[in-house]
């Protein structure tokens, strides 16, 4: 039986424009409404995947604020059993403080005799874009870690993993315990169902406090980018525009 | 001195975004009065790979080679890296901001109990050593300061031009075999298939992309598309929503989750232009949005633009095209 620990982030959903924090420490979300980041999404649906397939059940965790629940219940409703939430400004943590606390959680769960030999993370989160949690965790927990894979699956005490690399398809085979990270493409996350979303509301999440005081992330500030003017050159409207469309292609070279 | 993670090809050349790393550390090293530029490669490099290392200012090529090496594994890379960062004595660590260069970073920076910092962009300031770095996808930007050393981190693809040195260096070549713990060999490749045909690899290197969003209108409705990526001989690139709705492979997906893509020209077709999308294209040297909406993202951020429905504008200009080619 395997029953994995999915972490997973609150992040502002960026579709829209970027707005910072008054301190320029941070994205301000109040407007642009929140997610998870989309590799966690998919990191979700693997743990729910191995779960089922090796008869355990999919754990999720998060580190922040109040208001980061809602992530954990967007992962309850689509098959995880239990949640944990450390509650804390996760601004204030880095790379490092992040992996301790979740090296944390899994040491106390293990204590507390519900082990989880496989944590999935997202390769990185969508608004911080670290890419190195889930290998400081590793080196916090002492396991082997697994950067970058699509799909996920255990047997016989061993978790194959399996990814695009810069040669083709790359397959890695590891013993558990394990971290792996995942990148969104190698499976679809499932949509809650109506009851999936019901349960979820109800589900008792686990608080808890962090361990430690964070050492902060590197960050001396968030910019933004210089709005670039447009200079856009309108080609025309309808397909009344195809000739001048063929222009530019020759004008560029680009017609084979 | 400044150490430089190189990825090499399977046809054993340095990858461009290494070669684009080493020309943000030829940078660096002005900055610092000279500071040499030292390459690590994993394998032993043909001479024609040590000769363009050195055109781009390369003093010296550190080759780890042995078994250890043979199997990609992110942790031996990184105790090579160590290895001969530790003999050499480097103040920088730096890498592509590739998959495997932020992973192996990550290792070090682990290993260290150091920060690092993933795509930077630009250095300003050496003491404190402080760079700019690409986050929320390229929308944001965040000055991090990377005060001890090593300082570790990677640069984002495409943030400087792959230039040769005004002056080569020598390009010493040293084979290295640095130990490396079975505790890091644990976690390495067992098996590599060939990649399928069309891969993202396709979309990261073309001339040219046709890219197609939720303007398409299902998963019938690329074929005009498809016709025209023909015609350029370019692949197609798409927007998440169009991999989520199950339209197309993720493999051609362009954006921070997808590829992210540097065409000479890319062509977005009914794509409204959201931050996570502009992230994978913005390299692009021009940029063609053909959409219905005058107003989007897409449209303003191009170089140029066509108003109207993409299904009949791409018709027109696919006829337009074999028209002029007399088919």
């Amino acid at each position: 039986m395997v029953s994995p620990l999915v972490c997973v982030k609150r992040v502002v959903d960026s579709s829209s424009e970027v707005v910072l924090t008054e301190d320029a420490q941070g994205v301000d979300g109040r407007f642009a409404g929140f997610t998870m980041s989309a590799h966690e999404e998919c990191a979700v649906e693997l743990a729910v995947q191995v779960a089922a397939a090796e008869g355990g059940q999919a754990a999720v965790m998060t580190l922040g604020d109040a208001d980061a629940v809602e992530q954990l219940r967007a992962a309850l409703a689509v098959g995880c059993t239990s949640a944990t939430h450390v509650v804390a400004d996760s601004q204030g943590f880095g790379p490092a403080d992040v992996a301790r606390e979740i090296a944390a959680v899994v040491r106390d769960h293990e204590a507390a005799g519900t082990p989880h030999q496989l944590v999935l993370l997202g390769n990185d989160a969508a608004d911080s874009g670290d890419f190195q949690v889930g290998i400081r965790l590793a080196y916090e927990l002492g396991w082997p870690v697994v950067n970058g894979v699509s799909n996920v699956s255990v047997a016989d005490g061993e978790v194959t993993a399996s990814g695009s690399g810069p040669d083709g398809h790359e397959t890695f085979r590891l013993p558990l315990p394990a971290v792996v990270t995942v990148l969104e493409g190698g499976v679809q996350p499932r949509y809650p169902t109506v009851p999936g979303r019901m349960k979820a509301k109800k589900a008792p999440v686990e608080e808890r406090q962090p361990v430690a005081t964070p050492a902060g992330p590197s960050r001396l500030r968030l910019v933004l980018p210089p709005p670039s003017a447009s200079s856009v050159q309108v080609l025309g409207k309808g397909p009344e525009a195809a000739p001048a469309v063929v222009d530019l292609f020759e004008q560029l070279g680009v017609l084979p | 001195m400044i150490l430089v993670l190189v990825e090499v090809s399977p046809a054993g050349e340095a990858v461009e975004t290494s070669r684009e790393a080493v020309t943000f550390a030829r940078d660096l090293s002005a900055a610092g009065g000279g500071v040499p530029i030292d390459a690590v490669v994993v394998g032993e490099p043909d001479d024609a790979l040590v000769k363009t290392l050195a055109t781009y200012g390369v003093r010296r090529i550190h080759a780890l080679t042995g078994a250890a090496y043979d199997a990609y594994s992110g942790a031996a890379w990184a105790a090579g890296l160590m290895a001969v960062r530790e003999k050499a004595g480097s103040v920088v660590v730096m890498a592509a901001g590739t998959s495997r260069g932020n992973e192996v970073l990550a290792h070090v920076g682990a290993r260290t109990g150091l920060p690092m910092a993933a795509n930077a962009i630009s250095f300003h300031g050496l003491s404190p050593f402080t760079v700019t770095r690409q986050v929320v996808g390229g929308a944001a930007l965040e000055e991090m300061q990377l005060a001890q050393r090593p300082a570790i981190f990677s640069v984002a693809g495409h943030a400087v031009e792959a230039k040769p040195a005004d002056a080569p260096a020598d390009g010493e070549l040293v084979l290295e075999t640095p130990e490396v713990a079975d505790a890091d060999l644990v976690a390495r490749v067992v098996s590599t298939d060939e990649p399928e045909p069309d891969l993202s690899g396709a979309l990261k290197s073309a001339r040219v992309v046709v890219g197609a969003g939720r303007g398409a209108g299902s998963a019938d409705g690329f074929d005009d598309l498809l016709e025209l990526a023909d015609l350029l001989e370019a692949p197609l690139g798409v927007s998440r929503v169009v991999t989520s709705l199950g339209w197309r492979p993720h493999h051609e997906q362009v954006g921070q989750t997808g590829s992210r893509i540097s065409p000479d020209l890319y062509i977005p077709c009914g794509i409204s232009g959201a931050i996570q999308h502009w992230a994978g294209c913005s390299s692009a040297k021009a940029i063609l949005a053909i959409n219905n909406d005058p107003d989007a993202p897409m449209v303003t951020k191009a170089t140029h633009a066509v108003i109207g429905d993409l299904h009949e504008i791409i018709p027109a200009i696919n006829a337009e095209i074999r028209r002029r080619r007399g088919a």
